[in-house]
């Protein structure tokens, strides 16, 4: 004979992926860095800005890239050729990184050095604008980025995305002169779904608009590691 | 489809849960989840990926239950809660601010677990609520 019971659990759906993320985060606080997880849609430009993003800040932060690519490992060659410790997560099929694939990641990363001489971490995440939103890999902050070229209506149709990052990035504003669309739009919806997010407008290509992208990084790595050896000493 | 990985996630949490009646197994008649409209999850691609993973397991025969919750949001300057529409990028009616606060529609959550037990063991295991 069985009686009907019910259990109340209240536990979030990704509880085990936030545990994971959770311990991620412990690492970095043990490290004293600050860990980005950069997203947006294939072909958004992650990779180009962080190839011109990595290069000018290096001489001011010592930092490494975590890769994640669905099949190749195109674009970890691409960052390793400026010169930044890099390692490629190879995700298969699956259209996002979850944290238990950085923690594996974290590891190959200690294999090449000693991660305490860090101090910022960018998680390069898959191309995609649903899927990561809902996955955190540990990070301290989101960044996701939006080309000129996807038109000023994506942040309305993914606005998971773009709510849930703490900095948006419009990339591809050298394109600007020759599309329909008007990048002030961009940026209202933008605010619309997130008023809070930290907006720079910029291009790999051109240069514009990089300054503020990259003072505020410096400020934000440093604001972020100097708080977190505060909390450490007490 | 990360739906995949979210019944992955899922089956973890029920996994421990399981422990927590041992040794007895309990039988799953339904999960009952709460799913709000704003978040990348697909209701009927969740059900289909949980019935697909627990075939032949433990939990083979349970269902997933999902409860939907509505997108709502404060309006910060008259504190009106309205139904955040994308074809008005999302801004409140009443005072035409961006979607500040948001009330629900965030939701992932596993609620509860209907289950039973061998009778001799039903009536100590159930766990506490909380």
């Amino acid at each position: 004979m069985h009686m009907p019971l019910q259990d109340t659990l209240g536990l979030n759906l990704m509880a085990a992926n936030q545990h994971q993320a959770e311990h991620n985060r412990e690492h970095f606080g043990a490290w004293n860095l600050l860990c980005l997880n950069v997203m947006s849609s294939p072909g958004a430009g992650k990779t180009s800005l962080l190839e011109v993003t990595i290069t000018a800040l290096a001489p001011q932060l010592e930092m490494a890239v975590l890769e994640g690519d669905m099949t190749t490992q195109l674009d970890a060659q691409r960052l390793a050729a400026v010169g930044v410790p890099v390692v490629p997560i190879t995700t298969g099929r699956a259209c996002h990184l979850d944290a238990a694939m950085v923690s594996g990641g974290l590891r190959q990363l200690q294999a090449q050095l000693n991660p305490a001489t860090l101090d910022l971490l960018w998680v390069e995440n898959v191309g995609n604008l649903v899927c990561p939103a809902e996955f955190e890999v540990g990070e301290h902050l989101k960044v996701a980025l939006l080309s000129v070229t996807e038109g000023d209506d994506k942040p309305l149709k993914y606005p998971v995305m773009f709510r849930e990052a703490d900095c948006v990035l419009i990339t591809k504003v050298d394109l600007l002169p020759h599309l329909p669309v008007a990048v002030e739009r961009i940026e209202e919806h933008i605010r619309a779904v997130n008023p809070e997010a930290v907006v720079f407008q910029v291009s790999a290509t051109s240069g514009a608009g990089l300054e503020a992208w990259h003072q505020w990084l410096l400020s934000t790595t440093r604001e972020h590691n100097r708080r977190a050896v505060l909390a450490e000493v007490g | 489809m990360h739906e995949v990985d979210m019944t992955k996630c899922l089956l973890l949490s029920l996994q421990e849960w399981k422990q927590g009646h041992e040794p007895h197994t309990p039988v799953v008649e339904a999960v009952h989840l709460q799913v709000g409209d704003f978040t990348c999850v697909e209701p009927e691609a969740l059900r289909f990926t949980f019935a697909a993973a627990v075939q032949g397991t433990w939990l083979d025969g349970a269902t997933l239950q999902i409860d939907t919750v509505p997108l709502r949001a404060r309006c910060l300057a008259c504190s009106t809660v309205y139904a955040p529409d994308p074809e008005q990028a999302y801004r409140s009616p009443c005072c035409d601010r961006p979607m500040e606060e948001i009330v629900s529609g965030r939701e992932l959550r596993i609620r509860t677990v209907d289950y039973s037990l061998p009778a001799q063991a039903s009536a100590s295991a159930a766990l506490p609520s909380r």
